[in-house]
């Protein structure tokens, strides 16, 4: 067993003008090894940072991690990839016997980015996918709405629901600088940039950091009283391109198997009580939802009409506010996620507690234009 | 040491055999080029932003660790080797010392520089030892730089300066 024992993290903002990324780091890096009552440069035997070069604006980024995270002369690796991959490699050190202690780290600097659409053309294919017209490459994600809306019969307003939900979910937590109360109205009227997605619908870009600690069974029954258990972990890739792919997020289907295969979870709608989700397009959170076995393939669009997925709901769905209301926090959207199950887990998510909890699942999807992303769930 | 302007060519079979510009042009090679435009502006934060307006006033700053005793430039807001916020701000000399140095003939796209350029690691008076920054040596034969020589930094004139680390020109040898 693998448990979560410290949990830091700084912003979330729309802008960070005062802070370095390094500085963003070193603060959500003290306050989890404060809260896991660690000393980093004594106790921690492996540390796991999760980024991208073309997001950083420098290459090797592996290179820039040690210092702000305590771990010079330690061993250090960067995954590629969203939060949630990070803390299935921690996972697999700890239970493989090469660390009691390892730290997971994502962050995102993306208001130091100033031709994000660029960023995201620059990981199509150079030679067939990336020069085909000019337009900003949201567009691929209205594409796969489109298909999603039309294969399951969605109105404009079933997607409009989740923006309503997700940004006054965001109004009761204070990281959420996207937090706003909005009705279907107000989302319905918002202009429509890439047709049928409207401007409301996409998670605008913000900066933070999240760092946890990871910990062996026997290590975290010494450091806490209330450890959170990493119940199983999941990852998974279909392929690349937009032309090949099934647009039915596969990914996430194949990751929450995996990963409830692991937890003993075996009818996840009944036996998960909340879930965090990529919501960085809003009709990506019907589409989780269904993927990560929460609701029937015909149901999502539904039971969020009925406030099934509501705070108050039977099955909450991103009280946090999810990306919409937070922001899309690039590598570090599955830590941000990760974190509200963590705190809700732990009874400290503050207004936004959810009583009577046990069971939360964290989902990360790999952004545009992928169609990749890991799961992680974590019990009590 | 090789020192000084010099054929930088290798014998050919060193070198292998490469495509000729001719092949390219030719499309011997099916290839599609792109020039992607990506910027950023990334934000200097505490630690750098007071060394950058440091250097504007023709000042070089550091920090230092009470722990560890250290006297840290660059500077930065906590003692990585501690682990704890730093406890306060030092200004150095803008004098060092040459820890290594190479002198560098070609440019990033192998290109022969119409000069070499002479790189150099200097450790700054004042700071802990071999604590400094990288940065070029000028006004001073190639044949002429050793490690362990002492430097000065060249400033721009204060109307140049921008706050930035190239409000330092080059080093150049002290002199006696």
């Amino acid at each position: 067993m693998v448990a979560v024992v410290g949990v830091g993290y700084s912003g979330f903002n729309s802008t960070t003008p005062d802070l370095s990324w390094k500085e963003i780091m070193y603060e959500a890096a003290v306050r989890a090894y404060t809260d896991a009552g660690i000393n980093p440069r004594r106790d921690v035997d492996s540390f796991v940072t999760c980024a991208e070069d073309i997001y950083e604006g420098f290459a090797i980024f592996d290179e820039f991690v040690p210092d702000q995270l305590g771990a010079v002369v330690k061993p250090t690796c960067t995954v590629s990839g969203d939060f949630l991959y990070g803390v299935a490699t921690a996972y697999m050190q700890i239970r493989s016997g090469l660390a009691d202690i390892a730290v997971v780290e994502a962050h995102s600097k993306a208001s130091d980015i100033q031709t994000f659409g660029n960023v995201v053309k620059f990981a199509m294919d150079p030679i067939w996918l990336r020069n085909i017209g000019n337009a900003h490459p949201y567009y691929l994600a209205a594409l796969e709405m489109f298909q999603y809306m039309s294969e399951r019969c969605l109105g404009e307003e079933d997607v409009a629901r989740v923006v309503v939900k997700n940004k006054n979910n965001a109004l009761l937590n204070e990281s959420a600088p996207y937090a706003a109360n909005v009705t279907i109205d107000d989302v319905m009227a918002s202009p429509k940039l890439f047709d049928p997605m409207k401007k409301m619908e996409i998670a605008p870009l913000a900066d933070g950091c999240v760092v946890f600690v990871l910990a062996s069974d026997k290590v975290a029954r010494e450091l806490t009283d209330s450890p959170v258990w990493v119940k199983g972990v999941g990852w998974w890739s279909e392929t690349y391109g937009y032309d090949t792919a099934s647009l039915s997020a596969m990914y996430a289907y194949k990751a929450a198997k995996m990963a409830y295969r692991m937890a003993g979870i075996a009818n996840p709608a009944k036996e998960v009580d909340f879930a965090e989700v990529d919501d960085r397009f809003a009709f990506k959170e019907l589409q989780h939802i269904e993927a990560l076995q929460l609701a029937g393939k015909f149901d999502s669009a539904r039971l969020m009409a009925e406030g099934y997925f509501d705070r108050d709901g039977a099955l909450p769905v991103n009280v946090s506010g999810g990306s919409l209301g937070v922001g899309n926090l690039l590598e570090c959207t599955g830590g941000q996620k990760a974190l509200e199950v963590v705190l809700q887990l732990r009874g400290e998510a503050g207004k936004k507690q959810l009583s009577d909890v046990e069971t939360g699942v964290a989902q990360a999807w790999r952004y545009l234009p992928t169609h990749s992303g890991a799961v992680a769930v974590f019990g009590v | 040491m090789a020192v000084g302007k010099k054929d930088i060519e290798c014998p050919p079979y060193a070198e292998g055999t490469p495509l000729s510009d001719a092949d390219i042009k030719q499309k011997k090679v099916t290839y599609v080029e792109d020039h992607p435009d990506i910027r950023y502006s990334w934000t200097a934060g505490q630690a750098i932003s007071k060394f950058l307006n440091g250097l504007k006033e023709g000042k070089i700053l550091g920090v230092k660790c009470n722990k560890c005793g250290r006297v840290m430039v660059p500077p930065r807001m906590f003692c990585e080797l501690c682990y704890k916020p730093i406890d306060g701000w030092v200004e150095l000399k803008d004098t060092g010392t040459v820890e290594t140095f190479s002198i560098s003939y070609i440019d990033p796209d192998a290109r022969p520089l119409p000069e070499p350029v002479i790189v150099a690691v200097i450790s700054i008076d004042g700071a802990s030892p071999h604590m400094g920054i990288m940065h070029i040596l000028d006004e001073v034969k190639p044949e002429d730089v050793y490690i362990g020589m002492k430097v000065k930094a060249v400033w721009k004139s204060e109307e140049e300066r921008e706050g930035a680390i190239t409000d330092i020109k080059y080093w150049k040898p002290m002199e006696g």
